[in-house]
């Protein structure tokens, strides 16, 4: 066995592909958790998206709720630290503290979502223009606060701790892995397959789902049978945002235990493309997501653990910064490559009007 | 203005021609203005509200000793006034990237990135001619740093040409990648061995000169002859009426026999030169060498100056200088008062969100025949979501 992988490695080229391939397999069980944690914030940022864009509003401000509402839960935490304490807890490390801070955090992107579906709905501004308005408002507004924070020394509140799922599990041969990666998680993340079955099944086989899928592809004909546009609208994009919310939430109370300025890094327009690349459904959203998370992954391991033999001489000469762009990069191909021939809802971006009205 | 005006309406009587003028500049200006007093007041109430919840004493003096002290650090003596003249160049410039592409429907969010490659192609360019003439040495980085620029602006305008990739996720995602270009490229090849930490050469005879004050560099002159270029190109080109008209309506433009994908991708690398010069006048002028990060916030506040200027070249060169020295100022402030810095960037958004919200604006302030569209954005949300097409 070994001598046939060692000849099948040193062909020219093939061999080469087969050696990624042998360090894929070697590798991706046992950075499994790390890719779900990677394409948590991702894929929340994405189902954020699906749900506006499906009920015709584009959300480019997501960034913006995430960063926000990472800041509002770290602060909020910090805040109630001393008051509520951190008696230990059942599960996860969810202290009262944490709890609160996670709904402020959630509360927080509901607001900015509010703000943002007002402007795009009943404002009827350009809607792309409000998201990077909103973008920008959140990361001005964040950084402010937080240098102004960061003098007085905040303490952390801590963070939301992983569950151990028992090892007979994990060390259950050829499937252990996957039970890692869906059980060694906190909270968030474990909730996040979760919230993506729930999602799908409703947006498909639910009346809200099907209203929205109508407000979405043709307002005027939701309108006429009765449907209230504005109201399905409102109601999908300040539910999006609280997801979205979560998403920022899961940065600096799950991946972290603080805030850091620009702590979201893109993660929420690579939801968007996510969301392109997902065909505008949840289900097809959390694969693009953990499509994302994968390259990440496997970049960050390829420059922490390079594999061993001519692939590992290789990719050794290759700078350290070129692996921490891979998951732009694949974002950009990725997305060049599908759009064009996904569809977007026919009423995408498109401000509802009734007839006579002004 | 008001003068050209009235000259050219020969029919009516002076009084009457002057207060049509007046009307006129007045419907353009108030919007903005009206904004931009609205966010200080709100930039007063995050000051004192973010001073309190910090735990400090209620105190209303303080935003009048912060905005004194922001007045003074941008206009408060010669050097002062200079240096936000020197803070505005890059965003007369990067202004006139992002609100070039409004003119053609596409959303430039990437000057940030287009800017710090512009720099890197100027800093690279220019450690190799530092011993060059200072003419041929000057002319060889503001051309690397425009080309680099424009390479980064092409890339997203090439790929909604072919593919329809929307500009608004490609561009961030090449600010990302630009960040990673620079720190590789600063740390790797571009770096001196004099210094533990990655920085690069200093330039040498490629430096703009000084031509005022402490740090008046020549780069002002660039970023108003690139206005003069832009409202050349717009007002007085087939290429401009071509990119106009594109951004106004792709599928029209399309039946009249002009080549929307074409002037995407070209306004585009256009754009990204623009920027890439904003890059270029930063680092020749004033930081005269890179390290990691470069940081700037010149691709954010471009955005801004584009929006509140509607896209006019000459107004950009207005909003460049308005938050220009509100950066020069804001160190002052900062110094004085403990306000952050960043409280120039709370006050810059909160201008925006009143330019967006403009409808509501004029309804609560009963504001008749007072303009409030943003100018040149109309079709930027439509060719996301597949309303009209470039192709």
């Amino acid at each position: 066995m070994d001598t046939l992988i060692t000849t099948l490695y040193s062909i020219p080229v093939v061999g080469l592909v087969l050696q990624f391939v042998g360090y894929l397999i070697e590798v991706i069980p046992t950075i499994s958790p790390f890719i779900l944690q990677a394409a948590t914030p991702i894929a929340l940022a994405a189902l954020c998206a699906v749900l506006c864009e499906r009920s015709g509003v584009v959300n480019i401000g997501i960034e913006g709720i995430m960063i926000s509402a990472a800041f509002v839960g770290w602060y909020a935490g910090v805040l109630a630290g001393p008051i509520l304490g951190s008696s230990p807890s059942i599960a996860f490390g969810i202290t009262p503290t944490l709890a609160f801070a996670l709904l402020a955090a959630i509360l927080a992107g509901v607001l900015i979502s509010a703000l943002h579906a007002w402007l795009s709905i009943s404002v009827r501004a350009d809607q792309i223009i409000s998201g990077t308005i909103i973008n920008i408002a959140a990361f001005g507004l964040t950084g402010y606060l937080n240098s102004l924070i960061s003098r007085t020394s905040p303490v952390s509140p801590g963070s939301l701790s992983r569950f151990r799922p028992p090892d007979e599990l994990v060390d259950i041969p050829v499937v252990g892995w996957i039970f890692n990666m869906l059980l060694n998680q906190g909270p968030i993340a474990m909730s996040l397959i979760f919230i993506v079955i729930v999602l799908q099944v409703l947006l498909f086989r639910s009346r809200w789902g099907l209203r929205t899928r109508a407000v979405g592809e043709h307002p005027k004909a939701a309108d006429t049978v009765g449907i209230d546009v504005f109201r399905i609208r409102y109601l999908n994009v300040i539910v999006a945002g609280g997801l979205a919310a979560l998403g920022g939430a899961y940065l600096s109370m799950e991946g972290t235990s603080s805030f850091q300025e620009g702590m979201t890094t893109g993660r929420g327009f690579i939801g968007l493309a996510a969301m392109i690349i997902g065909r505008w459904s949840p289900l097809g959203a959390f694969g693009a997501a953990l499509l994302f998370a994968s390259t990440t992954a496997v970049g960050q391991s390829m420059k922490i653990a390079p594999p061993e033999g001519d692939l590992g001489i290789m990719l050794d000469a290759i700078p350290g910064q070129f692996f921490d762009a891979i998951p732009y990069v694949v974002t950009i191909i990725v997305l060049a490559g599908v759009v064009g021939r996904t569809v977007p809802p026919a009423a995408d971006g498109l401000p509802y009007q009734r007839e006579g009205a002004t | 203005m008001t003068g050209k005006a009235s000259v050219q309406n020969g029919a009516s009587s002076p009084a009457s021609r002057l207060s049509a003028a007046a009307r006129r500049a007045w419907a353009i200006v108030a919007m903005p203005l009206i904004s931009i007093l609205l966010a200080l007041v709100a930039g007063a109430f995050v000051m004192i509200v973010s001073l309190m919840l910090n735990g400090q004493p209620l105190d209303v003096g303080l935003v009048v000793r912060a905005y004194g002290a922001l007045l003074e650090g941008s206009f408060g003596s010669t050097d002062a006034a200079v240096d936000s003249v020197v803070q505005s160049t890059p965003l007369i410039l990067g202004g006139l990237a992002v609100g070039l592409a409004f003119k053609a429907g596409l959303f430039n969010i990437g000057a940030q990135g287009q800017f710090l490659l512009g720099a890197l192609g100027a800093v690279a360019v220019g450690v190799a001619l530092k011993g060059s003439p200072v003419p041929l040495a000057i002319a060889g980085a503001l051309a690397a740093g425009s080309l680099a620029g424009a390479l980064w602006g092409f890339i997203p305008g090439a790929l909604k040409a072919l593919s329809g990739a929307h500009e608004v996720v490609t561009t961030i995602m090449l600010n990302y990648i630009a960040l990673g270009v620079v720190a590789w490229a600063v740390s790797g090849p571009l770096d001196t061995p004099v210094s533990l930490e990655p920085l690069t050469d200093d330039v040498g005879n490629a430096a703009l000169p000084i031509l005022i004050g402490r740090n008046g560099h020549a780069g002002i002159i660039v970023a108003f002859l690139a206005v003069a270029a832009v409202w050349w190109l717009l007002e007085r080109t087939t290429i401009g009426f071509e990119i106009k008209t594109v951004g106004a309506n792709p599928d029209a433009a399309r039946y009249a026999g002009m080549h929307p994908r074409r002037m995407v991708a070209l306004t585009m690398a256009l754009a990204g030169a623009l920027a890439g010069l904003a890059g270029t006048v930063v680092l020749l002028g004033v930081t005269r060498n890179m390290g990691v990060p470069y940081a700037t916030t010149v691709g954010f506040d471009s955005i801004a100056v584009a929006l509140l200027a509607r896209s006019n070249p000459v107004g950009i060169v207005f909003s460049a200088l308005l938050f220009g020295a509100m950066r020069a100022g804001a160190p002052l402030m900062s110094l004085r008062t403990n306000v952050p810095d960043q409280l120039i960037d709370v006050i810059q958004a909160t201008i925006l969100l009143f330019l967006v919200a403009n409808v509501v604006i004029r309804r609560v302030l009963r504001l008749r025949g007072v303009e409030g569209s943003l100018g040149g954005t109309a079709t930027i949300t439509k060719s996301y979501g597949g309303e009209v097409t470039v192709r």
